[in-house]
C-alpha cells in the first residue's frame, strides 16, 4: 500500500507508518492482547443483552447533571486502574532494578510510563472525579434542577473524554512523551523530542481542556443565578463553597495552560521561537508559565475534597459544622493565595534570595488557613456522636495523613531547604502524601457518602472498610520509604540503581503498592457486592444518613427533575432545619416542569475532535481540515436545533411524587 | 416561554424574581457613539506611535501603548458590553476586580521573576548568540 504511492500515504497518513506500533515491545503487545480482549468482551456483552440503545438514549446523550456526574466518575475510576497499573509497573523497577539487573523495563520506555502516570492520575483521574461530584451533589445541594447550560456540561464530559481517549491510543499507536508529567522545554521541543508523544501529550491535554474550562463555566454560573430563594451566599453548603471557589480557580487558571500549551505546540508545528534561546525566546518563561497555571491546579483539586470533609464531619458528629463562617474565609483566602505562590516549583531555577524568600513566605502562609480547616474538622468531632462509617473512616485517615503531608509541604517552603530536596523522591512522598492522602481520601470518602443519594442503595461497609485499612496501610508502606530515600538524595525518575543499601527501602515501597492494589480490588469487590445485595442495602427514605443538606430531603435516585417545588431556604444546614421543623412533604399542586432535552451534539463534537487530535498528532493535513471543517460544521448546526426542552407533565410529576409517598409510608 | 434556549431561566421560573440577570439595559445611540469615539481615538493614538516610529525603539512609548490598550478594555465594557458596577447585582465589578488582581499578580510577578532569572546567569553576549544552532 505504501511504497506504490509514496507522496500520496504520506499525505494522508502523514508521519504515521506501520513501524508506529510497538509490535517490537513485549510488554505493550501483550497489554494490548489484555486490553483488546476486554474491551471486545464488554462490547460483546453490551450487545448481547441490547444495551446501546438504553446507554445511547439514557447516558451518552443525556443532559442530565446527576448522570453526567455519574459518568465523570466512571472515567475517573477506569483512569485510575490505567494510571494504577503505571504505578505498579514503576514500583516493580525500581524494587529489583539493582547493580547487574537492568529490570525489565528499558529507560524509553520507562520514561514513557512516569510522564503517562502523572498526566493521566492529574487530568483524568483527579480532575474527572472532582467534577464529576461537582456535577452530581452541586445542584442538589442549592436546590436546582439542572445547572445553567446543560448541553455544556455533557459535551464538557464528552470533551474530557476525548483528552483520556487520545492518551490511550497513544499506548499503541505510536509512543507517549518521555519528558515528565510538565514536559518542560527544551526537552518537549521539536529537536529534543522529535516522535508524536510530546503531540500526545499537547493535543490530549488541549482537547479535554476545553471541557474542563466550559464545565467550570458552567458550574460557576449555577452557583451563583440558581440557587435556591432564601439560599444567600453564607447559607450555602460547605461544599458548594468549595465548588466555587474551584471553578473560579479553574476559570482563571485554566486559559493560561491553554496558551502555555499553544505556545509550545506553535514551537513545535510552526517554528516559532517561543521557549528556545534562538530569537530571544526562553525555556524558563514555560516553566514560569506551566505553574501560574499548576499551582492553582492544586488547589482545584483539593478544594473540592476539603467540602467532602466538611459535609461528613457534620453528618457522622450528629453537628452542625464548627465555625462555617471561618470555612468560608479559609476557602477564599486559600482561593486567593493560590496565584501567590507558583515560583515555589521552581525555586532552584536561579532567581535570587528576594524572589524566593517573598514566594517561600506566601507558601508557608498557606498553612494558616489549611490549619484553620484542620481544628474546624477536629472541634466539630470534639463531642460530637461519632459514626465510623465509611466515609467518616476516610475522613480520619485524611485529617491524619495531610497533616503529615502539610508538614513536609512546609518544610520543601523554605527555600534553603528545597535546594536539597527538590528534584528528590522527598518531593515524590509530599505530593502523593497531599494527593492520596488529600484528593483521593476526599473523593472515596464523597463516593461512599453520596453512592446512596445517586443509586439508591448504600454501598457495602465491609468492603468499603477492607478498601480503606489496604489503602492507608499501603499509602505509609509506599510512600514513608520515599521521605527516607529522598533525604538521602535519590533523585526522582531513575529506572536504575547502583547502590545495592537503597534497595530493601524501594522494596517496602513495592510491598506498598501491592497493599494498595488490594484496597482498589476491595473497592471493586465493594461495588460488584453491594450491587448483588442491592435489596438489603436499598435507601427508601432518600436519608439514609441523617443529612443536613438540601439533597438529602430527596428520593434516593432523585426523579429526573431533582425537586417537584423549589424548597425555601432558612439556614445553613436547610434539610436539617426543615427536618427540625417537622417538614411535609407537598403532595399536591404539582405543575408541569420545564426541562432541557437530550442531544447527541456533544458526544458528536467530541468524537470530531478527537480525530481532528489524532491527525495533529501524526501531521495527517488533509484528515485534519476535514476534521475541523466538520467540528465547525457540527457546532454551528447544533446551534439551529429549537428542539432543545420539553415539560414532564403535571400527572407525570403528581405519579413520581406518589410513588415516593406510598415508600415512604411502607417503611415507616 | 417563547424561544426555547439553555438558559437557566426557563426551567426555573420559580426562581425568577428572586435574581434575575436580565435588567432593563439603556442602550443609547449617544452611548454607542461615545464609545466608538473613545475606543477610535485609543486606537489612533498607538498607530501614530507606531508609523512615527516612537515605538521601534523601546522606551516610554511600550508603557504608553499598552496603558492604552487596558483603558480600551474598560471602554468596550462599559459602553458595548454595558456594563457597570451595579450590573448583575454586582457580580461583574466583583469579577472585574478579581481579574484584575490575578492579571496583574501574574504579570508583575513573571516580569520580576524572569527579571531576576537574568541577573543570576551568565551575561548573554554575541559570542553566545553566534554559536546558536
Amino acid at each position: 500500500m505504501m511504497s506504490n504511492h509514496p507522496d500520496l500515504a504520506k499525505l494522508i497518513f502523514g508521519r504515521l507508518t506501520i513501524d508506529q506500533l510497538p509490535l517490537k515491545e513485549p510488554i505493550v503487545v501483550g497489554t494490548f492482547a489484555v486490553v483488546a480482549l476486554g474491551a471486545i468482551a464488554l462490547l460483546g456483552v453490551i450487545t448481547y443483552y441490547r444495551l446501546w440503545g438504553y446507554l445511547w438514549r439514557e447516558w451518552f446523550t443525556s443532559i442530565d447533571h446527576k448522570k453526567i456526574g455519574v459518568m465523570y466518575i466512571i472515567l475517573g475510576l477506569v483512569m485510575l486502574l490505567r494510571g494504577f497499573s503505571d504505578a505498579v509497573m514503576m514500583r516493580a523497577q525500581q524494587a529489583i532494578a539493582f547493580g547487574h539487573n537492568a529490570g525489565y523495563l528499558p529507560p524509553d520506555h520507562y520514561d514513557q510510563i512516569f510522564t503517562a502516570h502523572g498526566v493521566i492520575m492529574i487530568f483524568f483521574v483527579a480532575m474527572p472525579l472532582v467534577t464529576g461530584v461537582m456535577n452530581f451533589v452541586m445542584p442538589l445541594q442549592i436546590g436546582a434542577r439542572d445547572v445553567a447550560f446543560p448541553f455544556l456540561n455533557n459535551f464538557s464530559f464528552w470533551m474530557t473524554v476525548s483528552g483520556a481517549v487520545l492518551v490511550m491510543i497513544s499506548l499503541f499507536v505510536g509512543e507517549f512523551a518521555r519528558t515528565g508529567w510538565l514536559a518542560y522545554p527544551p526537552l518537549s521541543d521539536i529537536v529534543s523530542s522529535p516522535d508524536a508523544g510530546v503531540d500526545y501529550f499537547i493535543w490530549s491535554l488541549q482537547i479535554a481542556g476545553v471541557g474542563t474550562l466550559l464545565s467550570g463555566v458552567n458550574l460557576l454560573t449555577t452557583i451563583i443565578k440558581m440557587r435556591a430563594p432564601g439560599m444567600t451566599l453564607m447559607r450555602m453548603p460547605i461544599f458548594t463553597w468549595t465548588a466555587l471557589c474551584t471553578n473560579i480557580l479553574i476559570v482563571a487558571a485554566f486559559p493560561v495552560l491553554t496558551a502555555v500549551l499553544a505556545m509550545l505546540a506553535l514551537d513545535r508545528y510552526a517554528g516559532t521561537n517561543f521557549f528556545d534561546t534562538v530569537l530571544g525566546g526562553n525555556a524558563m518563561m514555560y516553566v514560569n508559565l506551566i505553574w501560574i497555571w499548576g499551582h492553582p491546579e492544586v488547589y482545584i483539586l483539593i478544594l473540592p475534597a476539603f467540602g467532602i470533609f466538611s459535609e461528613v464531619t457534620a453528618t457522622f458528629c450528629r453537628k452542625r459544622l464548627f465555625g462555617y463562617a471561618s470555612m468560608v474565609y479559609a476557602t477564599v483566602v486559600i482561593t486567593v493565595l493560590a496565584y501567590l505562590v507558583w515560583l515555589h516549583h521552581f525555586f532552584t531555577m536561579g532567581s535570587g534570595a528576594s524572589v524566593n524568600s517573598f514566594f517561600g513566605i506566601t507558601t508557608m502562609i498557606i498553612s494558616i488557613p489549611t490549619g484553620a480547616k484542620i481544628f474546624n474538622w477536629l472541634f466539630t468531632m470534639y463531642r460530637g456522636r461519632i459514626e465510623f462509617e465509611v466515609p467518616m473512616l476516610w475522613t480520619v485517615g485524611f485529617i491524619v495523613t495531610f497533616a503529615i503531608g502539610g508538614m513536609t509541604g512546609v518544610l520543601l517552603a523554605v527555600p534553603p531547604a528545597d535546594f536539597s530536596l527538590h528534584n528528590s523522591l522527598f518531593l515524590v512522598a509530599h505530593f502523593h502524601n497531599v494527593i492520596i492522602g488529600g484528593v483521593l481520601f476526599g473523593l472515596f470518602a464523597g463516593i461512599n457518602y453520596w453512592f446512596p443519594k445517586a443509586f439508591g442503595f448504600r454501598l457495602d461497609p465491609f468492603w468499603g472498610k477492607c478498601s480503606f485499612w489496604f489503602w492507608l496501610i499501603g499509602f505509609y508502606f509506599a510512600f514513608m520509604p520515599l521521605y527516607v530515600l529522598g533525604l538521602m538524595g535519590v533523585t526522582r525518575r531513575l529506572n536504575h540503581f547502583d547502590d545495592p543499601s537503597l534497595q530493601i527501602w524501594f522494596e517496602i515501597a513495592a510491598f506498598g503498592a501491592f497493599l494498595i492494589l488490594l484496597g482498589i480490588v476491595s473497592m471493586l469487590i465493594q461495588f460488584a457486592v453491594s450491587f448483588m445485595r442491592r435489596e438489603k442495602l436499598r435507601d427508601v427514605t432518600g436519608d439514609p444518613w441523617g443529612g443536613r443538606t438540601l439533597e438529602w430531603s430527596t428520593s434516593s435516585p432523585p426523579p429526573k427533575y431533582n425537586f417537584a417545588f423549589t424548597p425555601q431556604i432558612h439556614d445553613a444546614d436547610a434539610w436539617w432545619q426543615m427536618k427540625q421543623h417537622h417538614y411535609q412533604r407537598p403532595l399536591q399542586g404539582f405543575t408541569p416542569i420545564h426541562m432541557p432535552k437530550n442531544t447527541g451534539a456533544g458526544i458528536i463534537l467530541a468524537g470530531l475532535a478527537t480525530v481532528f487530535g489524532f491527525a495533529m498528532i501524526w501531521y495527517m493535513w488533509p484528515l485534519a481540515i476535514i476534521s475541523f471543517v466538520a467540528l465547525l460544521a457540527t457546532g454551528i448546526g447544533h446551534t439551529f436545533n429549537y428542539h432543545r426542552d420539553y415539560y414532564i407533565p403535571a400527572d407525570e410529576v403528581a405519579r413520581v411524587e406518589a410513588s415516593r409517598t406510598e415508600l415512604l409510608a411502607s417503611h415507616v | 416561554m417563547s424561544a426555547p434556549t439553555d438558559s437557566p431561566h426557563d426551567h426555573h421560573d420559580e426562581h425568577d424574581t428572586e435574581h434575575d440577570g436580565v435588567e432593563a439595559i439603556h442602550v443609547t445611540l449617544k452611548g454607542y457613539m461615545t464609545g466608538f469615539g473613545l475606543a477610535a481615538i485609543l486606537t489612533f493614538i498607538p498607530f501614530f506611535l507606531v508609523m512615527s516610529g516612537a515605538f521601534a525603539k523601546s522606551g516610554p512609548a511600550d508603557a504608553l501603548i499598552l496603558l492604552l490598550a487596558g483603558i480600551q478594555i474598560v471602554v468596550h465594557m462599559i459602553y458595548f458590553l454595558h456594563m457597570s458596577t451595579k450590573s448583575e447585582g454586582g457580580w461583574n465589578m466583583l469579577a472585574f476586580v478579581f481579574t484584575v488582581v490575578l492579571v496583574v499578580i501574574t504579570l508583575s510577578g513573571s516580569i520580576w521573576i524572569m527579571y531576576h532569572l537574568n541577573d543570576n546567569m551568565m551575561p548573554w553576549t554575541m559570542q553566545n548568540a553566534r554559536n546558536e544552532p
